[in-house]
């Protein structure tokens, strides 16, 4: 039990002997180092293409980053309580990770078309999406919960990697509407007037094992789409480490396919941004697909309804604790002089009405009536959901002033021990 | 005689299964140190060690398609898929190369790949952790598919999967892992044959064919049936491709009528294909038309109204009384 420690990736700023070694091994040359602006200690770092991003990042833009990184911490946090105390399904956690989400989703523009996993909870922030509506699919009176219309942030995807090939399908959207605004302006004499815009498919270290990514880059590839592929690599997929997934840096893979691939510092906000910014503007300019490889931790449960315990020891999470990108960004901030005390409080502040904004709102999210599912199967009217929506009323009306407590026969059947694992 | 859980006994099933086959191996998606997200390998990754119970790569088409070639290399391995709705990206493997290669080698190869899929509703999870895709299995040729709804049954039926030549697909009722009962590891009693269906409750007025998950639900629907003053016929189809019909018809011609209750689907289901074969088959002994009970036609729905959607009880007795009418 916990005795597996991840062997290469444990250190996280630096890539080791072994590591460049097995590389080497593999590709004949070196893998790229870490892209790192923001060390844990607080201190910049710097690196020849992205420091000029950095430098970009006026101190307001700074502390919007903390203050979002800071607001989904505790939302996470408050989202947690909400499951254990039975208002929510299921919980994915995404401490550790603030870094990595809200730096890409900060770097991103409206008319940017984002396709999520299942944790970017940070990224749905820094699209607007309402936290609130957020939570519907955990409570499970929703299997999506927002309009992705609304804020380019798609729906979560629950079955790994599948979203990447719709990411790319997307992207090959937008260069036809390129294409196609540009011949419309030319026989008009007016400039195109829509912005250039790029996608982010955002995946796992495990997921990058699935077919669908394999595919999903060949195609970004071929066609010189405008994506950004952004895998948080937390280390671990559930229970298995990076190590299963790959023995190479994910961003290596990037070579292959035909296209630029970084390793970024997950827990660097700054850096984020700066590769995120830099892989967008590379992708809208027509330049083709980017790998980001954010390079994180996932400090917290897989799930709710996982046990850490079973497989890692503590040892490894405190050493990654040490990396936290909050703290880190605030030593940061407050050593620049670019935050007073008061400006942590006012998060802090901020943070707890936020929290209690969602669980005020939780529980008055309504659950829907099956009737929904019914006329929501097909966009068109169908014979075969007609059929079975009267034979469900014709049912249900036969129930009409039964209290359910008169079938206790039915509720020890229903009722009969529900699983505590999962996910 | 012992009591255990359905899951537990599945993994005493396991444990039995590497000790007795040296070249039969686990492989899935946190199957090791974990114990599978149900726990069901619990511990066997210490017994056996990690060639024997292989954490894989997260990648299903990847886990069947070395399975594939493992079993062509003499192993029998059994796949761990985690949940019902994540065995699609392995989908193409199973259908298009596990099922077939038998018979494209002009039965010169086989591959005894055993594949576990966790399945069904009623757990309150979320989208994809839920559905019953039997059909879309059972609809090809090739495979074999069972699935066990006690403890005895699942001890034997997995063993007796990763012993049977062709591929097998457990699929394993989910929200009745822990379901208690009685195992005899020492002999499979009625547990024989894990593709003969079992007549569970004998009955004179209609005939209830379930299987897996909803099997305590006829038991129970049929206890409150009796109640009423009716007589109920219980099935347990037990295996799903090939279905023993034999079992099934010689009690229709008794009951002379016949409900069956999945939670897939009505349409395209099981249930269908059982309802034309009896009515082949039985169409004289037949009082009224074979019922089916089953989920909708629409994606698995939310969990708070998963209610609605599972057949339960009072569909089950729905049903009777619509065939009570004829
Ligand atoms: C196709 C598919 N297979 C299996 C699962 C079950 N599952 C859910 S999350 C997960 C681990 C994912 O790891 P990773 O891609 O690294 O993302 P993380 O959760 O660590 O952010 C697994 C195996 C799934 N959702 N989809």
């Amino acid at each position: 039990m916990g005795t597996h420690l991840p062997s290469t990736e444990f250190d996280g700023t630096a890539v080791d002997d072994q590591r460049e070694a097995d590389a080497e091994a593999v590709m004949g040359e070196p893998p790229a180092q870490m892209v790192q602006l923001l060390g844990p200690d607080g201190k910049p770092g710097f690196d020849p293409v992205f420091t000029d991003y950095a430098r970009k990042l006026t101190p307001e833009v700074l502390r919007g980053l903390y203050a979002d990184m800071a607001a989904i911490r505790r939302f996470d946090v408050e989202a947690t309580a909400l499951q254990r105390q039975g208002q929510l399904a299921l919980w994915v956690p995404l401490t550790g990770q603030e870094a990595a989400q809200i730096g890409s989703g900060r770097a991103s523009q409206p008319q940017d078309y984002i396709f999520p996993t299942y944790r970017e909870h940070g990224v749905a922030l820094t699209r607007n999406v309402d936290l609130a509506e957020l939570l519907r699919q955990f409570r499970g009176v929703s299997n999506g919960g927002w309009n992705p219309k609304d804020t380019n942030f798609h729906l979560y995807t629950l079955v790994l990697a599948a979203q990447t090939l719709h990411a790319v399908g997307y992207a090959m959207g937008i260069q036809r509407d390129q294409k196609l605004a540009a011949a419309n302006a030319a026989g008009s004499g007016n400039p195109a007037a829509e912005p250039a815009a790029a996608v982010i498919a955002y995946f796992g270290d495990g997921a990058s094992s699935e077919g669908d990514v394999h595919e999903s880059m060949v195609f970004a590839s071929s066609y010189n789409a405008p994506v950004v592929f952004f895998c948080q690599n937390n280390h671990w997929a559930i229970s298995v480490p990076t190590e299963v997934q790959t023995k190479v840096p994910l961003s290596n893979r990037a070579k292959g396919y035909g296209f630029p691939g970084i390793r970024v510092d997950g827990n660097d906000v700054i850096a984020v941004h700066a590769v995120t910014e830099w892989a967008l503007e590379h992708a809208r300019q027509g330049k083709g697909p980017v790998l980001i490889e954010a390079f994180t931790y996932r400090v917290g449960a897989h799930t709710t309804a996982d046990d850490p315990t079973k497989y890692r020891q503590a040892a490894e999470e405190d050493a990654w604790k040490a990396k936290d990108p909050l703290a880190r960004l605030e030593k940061y901030l407050r050593s620049e002089g670019m935050a007073d005390q008061e400006f942590f409080a006012r998060v802090k502040a901020d943070g707890d009405e936020l929290a209690a904004y969602v669980r005020r709102t939780t529980h008055d999210l309504e659950t829907p009536d099956i009737r929904t599912a019914f006329a929501n199967t097909y966009a068109e009217a169908h014979p075969l959901v007609a059929e079975e929506l009267a034979w469900f009323e014709e049912y249900s009306a036969g129930f009409a002033g039964e209290e359910p407590a008169e079938e206790p026969a039915r509720q020890a059947v229903t009722a009969q021990a529900s699983p505590k694992a999962g996910h | 005689m012992t009591t255990m859980t359905i899951a537990k006994a599945i993994n005493e099933g396991l444990r039995t299964a590497l000790t007795d086959h040296p070249k039969s191996l686990l492989m899935g998606e946190d199957i090791g140190a974990l114990g599978g997200v149900y726990r069901v390998t619990d511990g066997l990754i210490g017994e056996f060690g990690p060639d024997r119970v292989v954490d894989t790569p997260l990648a299903e088409s990847g886990i069947i398609g070395t399975a594939i070639g493992l079993a062509l290399r003499g192993y029998t391995p059994v796949c761990e898929i985690q949940f019902d709705g994540f065995v699609f990206p392995g989908f193409n493997q199973i259908t298009t190369q596990l099922a077939k290669i038998h018979s494209r080698s002009n039965g010169n190869l086989s591959v005894p790949v055993v594949i576990r899929i966790p399945y069904g509703g009623g757990i309150g999870s979320i989208e994809h952790h839920s559905e019953s895709p039997e059909a879309l299995f059972a609809h090809t040729a090739g495979l074999r598919i069972i699935t066990p709804s006690n403890p005895h049954d699942a001890y034997w039926m997995i063993q007796q999967a990763v012993q049977c030549q062709d591929p097998v697909i457990v699929f394993e009722p989910k929200r009745r892992y822990w379901l208690k009962g009685e195992v005899d590891v020492e002999a499979p009693g009625r547990a024989g044959d894990p593709f003969e269906a079992h007549v569970l409750r004998t009955g004179t007025d209609a005939t209830i064919v379930a299987y897996g998950p909803l099997v305590p639900v006829a038991l129970a629907a049929a206890n409150a049936a009796e109640e009423d003053g009716h007589s109920l016929e219980v099935i347990d189809l037990r295996s799903i491709s090939p279905i023993d019909f034999d079992t099934v018809t010689a009690s229709v011609q008794k009951t002379g009528r016949l409900i069956v209750a999945h939670e897939a689907p009505t349409f395209g289901g099981i249930g269908g294909e059982i309802a034309a074969r009896i009515s082949e088959r039985a169409f004289h002994s037949l009082e009224a038309p074979v019922i089916r009970v089953g989920g909708f036609h629409m994606p698995y729905p939310v969990a708070k109204v998963e209610e609605d959607y599972l057949p339960d009880i009072d569909r089950i007795l729905e049903a009777l009384d619509r065939a009570l009418s004829y």
